[in-house]
């Protein structure tokens, strides 16, 4: 059953949207069917080749890779569903079955990180998802994508090569590569020095692709030159399963054998993930260009998730988690409505979005509900997963009311940048008078409502992806003393 | 004697890394990176890592050399002034390299056989190759059997990579209207590389052809055998001009291997879930699990060596298709 996604990666070729899609679907439905065994209890593991675990490569899904799973899987199934139209405007005819190839390729890389319990294995899939969102980001017509994309390609490279020596490292210490074998042979190792040097290059290398706060700089131009759905599907899903890399080695490999590493890793991500909250969110409260703000603010919301994770506890994780799932799900929304707006206006600063609601009504309110999920307003998937991040950080010890401060007085710039948006939309004059701008295309408009309408689903009834967050918290820390 | 001059090359691999980074002239940039690449694959040989070496001398010093340079015929070969600061650079490789070699302290001493890498999965290798599969070379075991999804993994990197170039650069999928400019361009007038390289060509392809189905008992396999065709095919290019090539080799037939290469080791996966075997599990091809592993592992890496060949030609022609274009 496991390595079905697989088989959907070996058909990237040559079918335009409607096999991509069906490929897409297919991956998502099996997704759904993982996380349902898991929820009944059991790990799922599945041996490669029929090897066993240390000497061939293992695959395992548990409750925090299910979770991821639903992400990514859901994610590319439903940014491909809404695609037609919008690459249908961006990518000439000819080019596009490489592009969906290529699409393909990344949602293949990107799951099989995440079912993968291989140390080396993660990274050969690392390099596939990355060198395809490479492509899907220059695919577009802008120009601009390509010195964004060149910038990206060499941090990720960086950031995989750091991943990679760090690994090595291990390697040469514990003699295995999969994880759980190295979770328990690593407590034999006697010199601790080149573990400790490992796991700094590792937590580096990741936090690089992960776009964590000061090595972020690649992130925004990235996204705001990709064309429009290429933005959706990886502002979902590209950065998170960077986190889910760093969470899952550092909390496995790491943090229960070395000695002060629990507090060295909360000494190093905690403050990252505050300035990152902090600094990305005011940037974001000044940017005019509608993509570029809502990518900053995504450097903002992946400090929300490290900062749950760098707490170490089990309500920080699940927090982490949570907000992992649910900013996907507030994120892919708007990206969703914006590439709606793009289908008609051209130019995506601000100032020329004036009075957009008047003429797409359906999408500016799809793209409010986001926004206010993103904002965490009661009865949204957002507010949910602040709400576990402030019980986190209250448990967190005498000094958790600052980071409670912190939190709040981000929604509140959050409100503020949502909230130019809308007044943007909503309020001002038209910038131009062109005619002709009606509301985007059903297939687009569908998609963006379906997601829209999943934000305050989870919001009200959060139990699946809870149930799951809690248990990969369990699952993460049961190795602790 | 050995350590000497595994020295003496490491000598040259750092003075020719600094010579990369200060020169201002491209095209002696890319010499130089060959030269890095043809010292460190002596290097890998030293360590006894032949299958590496074979690899790292026809992809790094060979393919990359030509590709890097048809690059260079686009983009001129000056590299503009750099402005700012180098000190921050500089700060952070200088860190990152007192890192590296504060962590290599504690290493095991090189060929230590109590290293922990000798102690745990390693032996199980090389005592279990012989039983499951039979053939010599325990690297190719681990490679295709053992470790065979990483090398899917790659497989996919490669092709992935294939698909980027073709993508960016906008070349059109092949069509019945693939026009050929009508004179002949390369190497033609220039007698001694024109003799020797003729000389050479069907040498190179054969001697590819025996590291791909050589790889079980020797170093070798598909990556190595699919650079090295590569090679071949890229020198007649160069002698004989681009069209020639493309008339021998054409660019349908290439994409066809690329995807075939693909298709073809993901299809033997899928083969074995159904004939009862997990993904990859090639003991299930034939009624002797060990012959269904030789099967498996000679299928794979034809797969393995179609894709690689495939996917470096193709690169190589979409920038030299780019050259005649303004």
């Amino acid at each position: 059953m496991l390595s079905a996604p697989l088989v959907v990666l070996l058909q990237p070729r040559g079918l335009a949207w409607a096999g991509a899609t069906a490929a897409g679907l297919v991956s998502f439905a099996i997704a759904v069917a993982l996380a349902m065994a898991v929820l009944g209890g059991e790990t799922q593991t599945y041996a490669m080749g029929g090897w066993p675990a240390p000497y061939g490569i293992a695959l395992a899904v548990d409750d925090f890779s299910a979770l991821v799973l639903l992400l990514v899987t859901g994610a590319g199934a439903a940014a491909l569903l809404a695609a037609r139209p919008s690459v249908d405007k961006q990518i000439e005819e000819e080019r596009q079955p490489l592009f969906y190839a290529a699409w393909l390729l990344g949602l293949a890389g990107l799951a099989g990180i995440v079912v993968s319990a291989d140390a080396f294995n993660i990274f050969v899939f690392m390099e596939i998802s990355s060198l395809a969102s490479y492509i899907l980001i220059a695919g577009g017509p802008d120009r601009r994508a390509l010195p964004a994309v060149f910038k990206y390609l060499i941090m990720g490279t960086i950031g995989a090569t750091f991943y990679l020596i760090g690994v090595g490292l291990v390697y040469m210490m514990t003699g295995t590569l999969n994880l759980a074998d190295m979770q328990a042979r690593i407590g034999d190792v006697v010199d601790l020095n080149p573990i400790l040097v490992a796991a700094g290059f590792i937590t580096i290398g990741l936090a690089l692709k992960a776009a964590v706060f000061p090595l972020h700089v690649w992130l925004p131009n990235a996204y705001t030159h990709a064309p429009h759905m290429v933005t959706v599907f990886l502002a979902a899903c590209a950065t998170k399963v960077a986190l889910y890399v760093l969470i899952r080695f550092d909390s496995m490999v790491f943090q229960d054998k070395l000695s002060d590493h629990v507090i060295q890793f909360a000494m190093f991500a905690m403050p990252l993930a505050v300035l990152g909250i902090l600094v990305a969110s005011a940037v974001a409260m000044f940017e005019g260009n509608l993509k570029r703000l809502l990518g900053t603010s995504s450097v903002a919301q992946i400090g929300y998730i490290l900062l749950g994770a760098s707490f170490v506890s089990q309500a920080g994780i699940t927090a982490g988690a949570m907000h992992m799932f649910n900013h996907a799900l507030a994120k892919g929304g708007l990206f969703l409505a914006v590439a709606c707006l793009a289908y008609h206006y051209r130019d995506l600063r601000l100032s020329q979005l004036g009075g957009a609601a008047a003429r797409m009504p359906w999408t500016c309110a799809a793209l409010v509900l986001c926004g206010l999920s993103l904002i965490g307003v009661p009865g949204t998937a957002g507010f949910i997963s602040k709400w576990l991040l402030i019980t986190a950080a209250l448990d967190a010890g005498p000094w958790g009311w600052t980071l409670v401060i912190v939190i709040l007085v981000s929604s509140l710039m959050a409100v503020v940048y949502v909230w130019r948006i809308v007044e943007t939309l909503y309020f001002q004059a038209p910038a131009t008078e062109e005619t002709g701008i009606v509301e985007a295309p059903l297939q687009l408009l569908l998609m963006t409502w379906l997601v829209a309408l999943l934000n305050i689903a989870f919001g009200l009834a959060p139990a699946i992806p809870l149930t799951l967050a809690e248990g990969s918290a369990a699952a993460l820390l049961g190795g602790m003393p | 004697m050995i350590y000497v001059f595994a020295l003496f090359l490491l000598t040259l691999l750092v003075i020719t890394a600094v010579a990369i980074v200060r020169t201002t002239n491209l095209f002696v940039a890319v010499m130089l990176t060959s030269i890095f690449s043809l010292l460190m694959a002596a290097n890998f040989f030293i360590l006894d890592a032949a299958d590496v070496a074979l690899t790292e001398a026809a992809v790094g010093a060979g393919v990359t050399t030509v590709i890097f340079l048809s690059a260079l015929a686009l983009a001129g070969d000056v590299e503009q002034p750099r402005l700012g600061s180098r000190l921050l650079p500089l700060g952070t490789v200088g860190v990152l390299a007192v890192l590296i070699i504060y962590a290599t302290f504690d290493k095991p001493r090189l060929g230590d056989p109590d290293a922990p890498v000798h102690q745990h999965v390693a032996p199980w290798y090389l005592e279990k190759t012989p039983e499951y599969m039979d053939i010599p070379n325990v690297v190719t075991a681990v490679l295709s059997s053992f470790r065979g999804y990483d090398t899917l993994g790659e497989v996919f990197v490669v092709f992935a990579a294939c698909i980027g170039v073709l993508f960016i650069l906008g070349v059109r999928p092949p069509g019945p209207a693939a026009e050929l400019p009508a004179e002949p361009s390369g190497l033609r007038h220039h007698l001694i590389p024109q003799v020797v390289g003729r000389l050479l060509v069907p040498f190179i392809v054969l001697f590819g052809l025996y590291v791909q189905f050589h790889g079980e008992y020797g170093p070798g396999g598909g990556f190595q055998a699919g650079a090295i065709i590569a090679t071949g095919v890229i020198l007649y290019a160069l002698l004989e001009g681009e069209a020639e090539a493309l008339r021998a080799v054409p660019r349908s037939v290439l994409l066809g291997l690329v995807v075939g290469g693909a298709l073809l080791f993901g299809a033997v996966g899928v083969v074995c879930m159904l004939m009862g075997g997990a993904f990859l599990d090639y003991s299930v091809l034939a009624a002797d699990p060990v012959f269904g592993q030789q099967m498996g592992i000679i299928v794979i890496e034809a797969g393995v060596g179609m894709a690689v060949c495939g996917a470096l030609l193709s690169i190589f022609h979409a920038f030299a298709a780019r050259e005649g274009r303004p």
